[in-house]
């Protein structure tokens, strides 16, 4: 069993349409949703819910002014500015870090368990689909992610399936950090823009620190020509293959209002290429071993 | 007065717009809170004049002073330290640098050193003043990087915040304590999904909002339809435009090549002091 994992460093250069279409296109896999930040997949695969589980993670401050003696020490001691005034916790601010509670000489500070979303596994017509929502203003995204990933895993090592598509979330951080540890490939989508180059270059930075191989796929990439260019010297320059270049094609957002991945929804040169990179990919994974 | 601009989903154009409102009008300062991956200097291109490393303080025992109690262990949230045959190990990627460990051991065995973790750089182009953070790689946690680059809001300025795609603890870090929320997002259904999550996290933080559509005549009318049920005003809708996608993909500014978008962004600006003044 292998696991890909999709990740783009900048927001909205198609990740969700190409891990959607991967799972439209893979055998014997399972999928798994890891950007529980702002979670889009399920908008393509409607998946019917099959477990759904509560998420605890982490504390947050509450005082009892009930007990509170006003003594200022738990303001004192906190860094993250989470102490009000008049001593209670701004739990927004919070990191759970329970130092003003130890350090409150009446004990008047509890530490309550933050519910902090929920995870599901679920079915869709492309196979178990496991998914998470993180409650709103939420933290510790990279723990659920580690949480939605290993249930994938285990699914899919108990029905032998022979992959695991991650769809991962933007940035370079915790949650990011957290999707792609221990992967077998990691796939990078960009676009042909200096932001996308620039972000791409600092995620591969990140991939090479944790020392994981990253391929490349170069999307809208006829927006600007000169820009992609750049990526494929690049990319070169790094040793990175790139996988395949998509045409920019206005199907791609039908596809998505239609609530389809493009696969299902059209078959025109975006499918072809979208259909080449899963071949490549298939390929070189299944030769690795 | 202080402006974020935040999203849900990533790629809407969350960067666009805090650029161009920030250089179409006088007295700004742009702050570029996405530190895991900021792009406002790729369009900016400012004069950096001054650089400053971002550390937390992780802990570092003194072996001969220390006697293996573990109290250390148990005060930690983050299992970033943890006490082994009388012995103590940190684990400094997992550390907040909250102090609880060297604040509560009881022989006094732990200091504090600082760790980068990333590095904020600030200067001007023209009339407008530039920040930006930069988390180190590898580094897990934004917020401490965010909340460093933030003590650069000039309350004198008009400050305008790119803040970090998504809805946990880096948007909420960039966009809390701040005046006006400018949500962009895109119509489709991805657009629509992480809007609503958006709107909900800047209810609960309760600053005013907006929202602005991209490409506005790419997808369907949803998005506008959920903004008119919910009665959160449309600030602004930028079409699809070739012209566009090519300025931004080559790393130049839409006031810049094309000077009439300039009265647009002041006219945003207008219309978010106006909602600001009829809060008060």
């Amino acid at each position: 069993m292998k696991q890909i994992v999709i990740i783009s460093g900048k927001g909205g250069t198609g990740k969700t349409v190409i891990t959607g279409s991967l799972a439209a296109m893979a055998k014997d896999k399972v999928i798994a949703d890891c950007d529980v930040d702002a979670a889009d997949l399920h908008l393509l695969l409607d998946p019917e819910i099959k477990k759904s589980h509560i998420f605890k993670s982490g504390f947050t401050a509450f005082t009892h002014k009930d007990k509170c003696i006003d003594c200022g020490i738990c303001k004192k001691v906190c860094r993250f500015d989470a102490v009000k005034d008049d001593f209670t916790i701004d739990p927004v601010s919070c990191e759970g870090c329970a130092f003003c509670s130890y350090a409150c000489p009446e004990n008047a500070i509890e530490m309550k368990e933050n519910i902090s979303g929920k995870w599901f596994v679920s079915e869709t017509r492309f196979g178990p689909m496991v998914h998470a929502r993180l409650g709103i203003a939420e933290e510790n995204s990279g723990k659920l992610v580690s949480l939605v990933r290993q249930k994938a895993k285990e699914i899919a090592e108990d029905r032998n399936y022979k992959w695991v598509i991650i769809d991962g979330s933007p940035g370079i951080g915790c949650p990011v950090i957290a999707s792609i540890t221990g992967v077998d490939c990691v796939v990078m989508v960009t676009e042909p823009t200096l932001s996308g180059l620039h972000d791409a270059k600092r995620l591969l930075d990140v991939t090479n620190h944790f020392n994981i191989e990253a391929r490349i796929i170069i999307n809208k990439y006829d927006l600007n020509p000169d820009v992609t260019g750049k990526i494929e010297k690049w990319s070169k320059d790094k040793n990175i293959e790139i996988l395949g270049k998509i045409e920019f094609n206005r199907s791609v957002v039908e596809s998505v209002v239609n609530g389809k991945t493009v696969i299902e929804y059209t078959n025109n040169k975006v499918t072809e290429q979208l259909g080449n990179i899963w071949k490549t990919l298939e390929r070189e994974l299944e030769e690795e071993k | 007065m202080i402006i974020s601009v935040a999203s849900g989903k990533g790629g809407t154009g969350k960067t666009t717009v805090a650029v161009n409102l920030a250089l179409s009008l006088a007295n700004t300062r742009l702050i570029d809170c996405d530190v895991e991956e900021p792009n406002c200097h790729i369009f900016v291109k400012p004069d950096i004049e001054s650089r400053r490393k971002v550390s937390i303080p992780i802990p570092q025992v003194n072996d001969d002073k220390c006697d293996g109690c573990g109290r250390c262990q148990e005060v930690c949230a983050y299992n970033a330290i943890a006490v082994v045959n009388k012995k103590v190990i940190v684990f400094p990627e997992l550390c907040h640098g909250c102090g609880s460990c060297s604040y509560f051991c009881p022989l006094k065995a732990i200091d504090e050193k600082n760790k980068e973790i990333g590095i904020i750089e600030a200067g001007r182009k023209g009339g407008t003043d530039f920040v930006h953070g930069r988390l180190n790689i590898g580094m897990m946690m934004s917020p401490p990087v965010i909340r460093e680059v933030k003590k650069y809001i000039d309350k004198k300025k008009t400050v305008i915040i790119d803040a970090p795609p998504g809805t946990s603890c880096p948007v909420i870090t960039a966009i809390k304590d701040t005046d006006f929320i400018i949500l962009v997002t895109e119509p489709t259904p991805f657009g629509l999904n992480d809007l609503s999550l958006a709107i909900g996290v800047v209810k609960k933080l309760g600053i005013p909002s907006g929202v602005i559509i991209n490409r506005s005549d790419l997808g369907n009318k949803k998005v506008e339809n959920y903004c008119a049920e919910e009665n959160i005003p449309v600030l602004m809708k930028i079409p699809f435009d070739r012209r566009i996608a090519e300025i931004y993909s080559g790393g130049d500014v839409i006031v810049e090549v094309l000077p009439e978008y300039k009265n647009k962004f002041r006219d945003l600006y207008k219309k978010i002091e106006a909602i600001i003044n009829n809060k008060k």
